[in-house]
């Protein structure tokens, strides 16, 4: 009788102390949602979404405080990889109406103030004190860092032109826009 | 020999007889040529001539870049007139890098073309390397670089070269007629990139509605024991690479491999021919035969056109348009492209112009899709067409791949079979193309963060550079001030 009534709490006892190890043992810090998203994002630091970078931009994704479309550089491939991590559905249209553009040096009016180069978070733009500076578009994001701080505005933002290789056929108009029916 | 069968095809009414009579005919010069550096699949060429430079005919204008990619020759002696932006020989009728040349009309060789004495008993290696000097690339079209595939052996275990001359597309003919006018010439080339491949087993695949140059080549291939002329029953996409394959092999090739898995290289008749120019006369690819052909031009003809040559010229040749082409395209009707305009030059790959006149083109009003599995029947993939623009049209691009997508070859017949004129093979070259920008954008972004991290550690390495030289300063400084206070101590010691 004793015994029938003593083992469930013993049996209690011991599962709440595995649990309780088991809780300190496989303690996680932080939320992984975070770290992975983080490991998405481009991490230029370039502070378009309006967060002090990329670590709380993602913090602010993991938690749904901010869209998974907050990032410009990354544009729409990121948007959909963030959705597809988060599970959530994404409206896509908004995300075209900024074409993707890299910055371009107008070579004469660079003085050569280095003060682009080293802004610069993926090493895009090439040049020396006093030597004319360039941007590698391939390695540009579009960030606009440089951008903001030219003292003689010699940088423009140019948006991306297709060339023979990236460029394809567009959808063809469905029925209804091509009034049959 | 015995023939495999293959799925699907469609038999369209192939109209090549507007030109299949015409012999071949050599365009005179035209005033000015437009060549451009990119006209194959790879990485546009690098000029190495300068603005106002005198050149020979077949000198080496630009030079090949990276792995895959082909060198441009002049194709006549003359003057660069200039290297700027040109509409390029495309339907998005943008511009792209290309050389201007004057002809001077004296269309002398330059003294590097020097031809092979004896072309067969050069090495694999050699024939390769003078196939990739002469800029060879796939004249079926694809514009692949030829030396590639010629060096496929050291990666595969090949043993059958296919020649392609099936030309199933309707209206072409400059195959044909080239296997009529020059049978020896192709076969020699055809030999010497078997030579190259190592392969001894050598199939010739000809469509039956060709019986003259079929003819032509059994009597010029009695002279070589393992070339086999094949007649292909008349189907197309007959002339796709891995549909011919199967046909003649019997075997399918993998989903997105090459024929090469399966042991088998498949190079196109007008590749053969240029083969042969490049090692037996030192010629590289300079010109190339274009049928000119549809409703709307006057007198369709097959020309010997330099590359470079504007379209219009092409056309004035022919006598001009009888009516209002409603339709410009380059290659054959199935699987050409549409040209946004005639000034555009003649490239390696272009094999056909054709000017359709309204009654030619189908252009029914899009019905909705009744689900009749015409596509389906049609498809040469063994796909389900209509299930995969259902859902390109509902932007699922993931599910038409589960679908199949990429195994689509774009051939068009699913188009051609619809009995609603939906765009289908349209929806598909807009979604490969789409997928296709995705892959890319996302390669940027993996090498965008691989230069952040570089950028990181490198500024870090900095700051722990410069900490460290603050620390070994400041404990310098230091011990320099207790080596003063030692001396300070001492001579205080001593004068007491």
């Amino acid at each position: 009788m004793l015994l029938s009534i003593l083992i469930i709490p013993i049996l209690g006892i011991l599962m709440g102390a595995a649990l309780g190890y088991a809780a300190r043992l496989f303690a996680i810090e932080g939320n992984p949602l975070q770290a992975e998203i983080e490991e998405l994002l481009p991490g230029s630091q370039c502070g378009q979404c309006g967060f002090p970078g990329c670590s709380p931009a993602a913090a602010a994704v993991a938690e749904s405080k901010a869209p998974v479309t907050l990032c410009p550089p990354g544009g729409r491939a990121l948007a959909e990889m963030l959705a597809l991590k988060m599970g959530v559905a994404v409206d896509l249209s908004g995300m075209e109406e900024k074409a993707p553009a890299v910055a371009f040096i107008h070579e004469q009016l660079c003085v050569g103030c280095t003060k682009c180069f080293k802004r610069c978070p993926t090493d895009a733009i090439i040049g020396g004190p006093k030597q004319m500076h360039a941007v590698f578009a391939d390695a540009c994001t579009g960030c606009e860092k440089c951008f903001e701080v030219c003292p003689t505005e010699c940088i423009e933002m140019r948006a991306v032109q297709p060339t023979l290789q990236t460029w394809y056929w567009p959808m063809p108009a469905g029925l209804a826009q091509s009034g049959a029916s | 020999m015995k023939l495999f069968r293959i799925r699907g095809g469609v038999h369209p009414d192939d109209r090549k007889q507007l030109s299949a009579e015409q012999p071949i005919e050599n365009l005179p010069l035209p005033p000015l040529l437009h060549i451009p550096l990119q006209q194959h699949i790879g990485a546009p060429a690098t000029p190495l001539v300068t603005r106002g430079q005198l050149v020979r005919k077949g000198q080496l204008l630009a030079r090949s870049q990276g792995m895959i990619s082909a060198p441009v020759h002049a194709p006549t002696s003359g003057r660069i007139m200039g290297i700027g932006g040109y509409p390029a020989h495309h339907a998005s009728g943008l511009s792209v890098r290309t050389l201007t040349l004057q002809p001077d009309g004296h269309d002398e060789w330059d003294d590097s073309c020097v031809g092979a004495t004896a072309p067969f008993s050069m090495s694999p290696e050699e024939i390769a390397r003078r196939v990739a000097d002469a800029g060879i690339v796939g004249m079926g079209g694809a514009t692949f670089p030829s030396s590639v595939k010629l060096n496929l052996r050291h990666r595969y275990a090949l043993h059958t070269l296919v020649i392609n001359g099936a030309e199933c597309e309707p209206y072409l003919t400059c195959d044909d007629r080239l296997m009529q006018e020059r049978p020896d010439d192709v076969r020699d080339g055809v030999m010497l990139m078997a030579r190259a491949l190592g392969v001894r087993r050598v199939l010739f695949a000809i469509e039956n509605n060709k019986p003259a140059a079929l003819a032509a080549m059994r009597k010029s291939a009695t002279v070589q024991a393992d070339l086999q002329i094949v007649g292909l029953p008349t189907r197309y996409p007959m002339g796709s690479e891995k549909h011919l394959v199967q046909t003649l092999v019997g075997k399918e090739t993998p989903a997105r491999g090459l024929t090469a898995d399966i042991g088998v290289v498949v190079h196109n008749v007008a590749t053969a021919a240029a083969v042969n120019d490049a090692i037996r006369h030192g010629r590289p690819l300079i010109s190339r035969v274009v049928t000119v052909t549809g409703r709307a031009i006057r007198r369709p003809r097959n020309l010997h056109v330099l590359i470079g040559t504007p379209l219009d010229r092409l056309i004035e040749y022919c006598g001009g348009f009888q009516e209002e082409p409603v339709r410009l395209i380059s290659g054959g009707p199935m699987m050409g492209q549409p040209l946004p305009s005639t000034r555009v030059p003649v490239i390696k790959g272009s094999n056909g112009l054709l000017a359709l006149s309204a009654s030619e083109v189908n252009d029914g009003a899009e019905m909705p899709c009744i689900r009749c599995g015409s596509c389906v029947s049609v498809c040469p993939c063994g796909l389900v067409p209509l299930s995969m623009v259902a859902t390109i049209r509902a932007g699922r691009l993931e599910s038409s791949v589960h679908l199949g997508l990429l195994d689509c070859i774009g051939c068009g017949s699913c188009a051609y079979a619809c009995p609603s004129h939906i765009p289908l093979v349209q929806h598909f070259n807009y979604a490969k193309g789409e997928l296709a920008a995705h892959q890319r954008a996302q390669h940027k972004q993996g090498e965008i963060k691989r230069l952040i991290e570089a950028r990181t550690a490198r500024m870090e390495a900095i700051k722990r550079a410069k900490q460290e030289a603050m620390r070994r300063r400041k404990a310098e400084m230091d011990g320099k001030k207790a080596q003063n206070e030692d001396r300070r101590a001492e001579t205080a010691e001593a004068s007491r």
